[in-house]
């Protein structure tokens, strides 16, 4: 039989580390849309959370962490890192595979990330565990906060050579302006 | 400029496509004159004050939503859901 060897969105391309911060591809495993039905995202969440252990996240954020729930539009959320489970309440699609996932560590991660995103960053507006949608260069994508230094964003697969090209950009003129204060 | 979406809060204004004024959302029936279809389709205000306009928040949640703002000011002063909106 055929083996076929998988290839991820970023191989490659990653890892990098330019000045302070790092960029590492995040293999997310299996991910799932869920768009409840009208009238069915309460039903929904507990199905999930009885499930997989995450119910279904509010707006604009992320709950668990393996498997973890991230809100990601009007009504829709992922489930990722975990098979989806039998919700009659809801339609749901495979997307495993369909995003590059990258993650950004280090002291200047905030200041990289605001040279390609109108997003609010601030530690007091945009906390550990929340998530957005937003505009990453020209791309949608998401930009979820992980840690005090730590983000992970996210484009559609077909859009991981741009993504990568953006933040290297972007991570190397934070390095050069940061060797011509020196 | 940012708008107050309802669901993501406060967001640039690059996050979003601006359509028109809310009258979008005042469709005629089907079989009213053509007076009001006309007005439907082409007749706006240019208000100096206070307007409604339908956004589409394309880039985050996905939402079109309502917003209203002041021509003369630039001031935004809220924005609803347009699917809770009655034009």
């Amino acid at each position: 039989m055929v083996n076929l060897i998988a290839k991820t969105p970023c191989a490659g391309l990653l890892p990098k580390t330019i000045g302070t911060v790092t960029v590492t591809e995040v293999n997310a495993g299996q991910m799932t849309l869920l768009a409840p039905h009208r009238g069915q995202k309460k039903a929904v969440s507990d199905a999930l959370k009885s499930a997989v252990g995450v119910g279904f996240p509010a707006p604009n954020r992320c709950l668990g962490t393996a498997p973890r729930a991230m809100w990601c539009g009007q009504e829709q959320a992922l489930l990722i890192g975990a098979a989806c489970p039998e919700l009659a309440g809801a339609a749901c699609v495979d997307h495993s595979d369909a995003w590059a996932i990258v993650q950004i560590d280090g002291a200047d991660a905030v200041a990289v990330l605001a040279r390609l995103t109108p997003l609010d960053l601030r530690a007091t507006e945009f906390k550990r565990g929340h998530t957005a949608r937003t505009l990453i260069g020209h791309m949608t994508g998401g930009i979820t906060r992980l840690g005090a230094h730590s983000f992970e964003v996210m484009v559609m697969r077909s859009m991981a050579g741009t993504l990568v090209h953006d933040l290297t950009q972007a991570a190397e003129n934070m390095a050069a302006r940061a060797l011509q204060g020196r | 400029m940012r708008l107050p979406c309802p669901i993501c809060g406060e967001r640039d204004r690059r996050e979003f496509y601006y359509q028109g004024h809310a009258t979008l959302l005042d469709r005629p029936a089907a079989d009213a004159d053509a007076g009001a279809w006309d007005d439907y389709v082409h007749n706006r205000d240019n208000p100096a004050g206070e307007t409604r306009d339908l956004w589409h928040h394309e880039a985050g949640c996905g939402a079109w939503i309502v917003v209203t703002r002041n021509t003369v000011t630039h001031e935004v002063l809220g924005a609803v859901l347009a699917e809770k909106a009655k034009s």
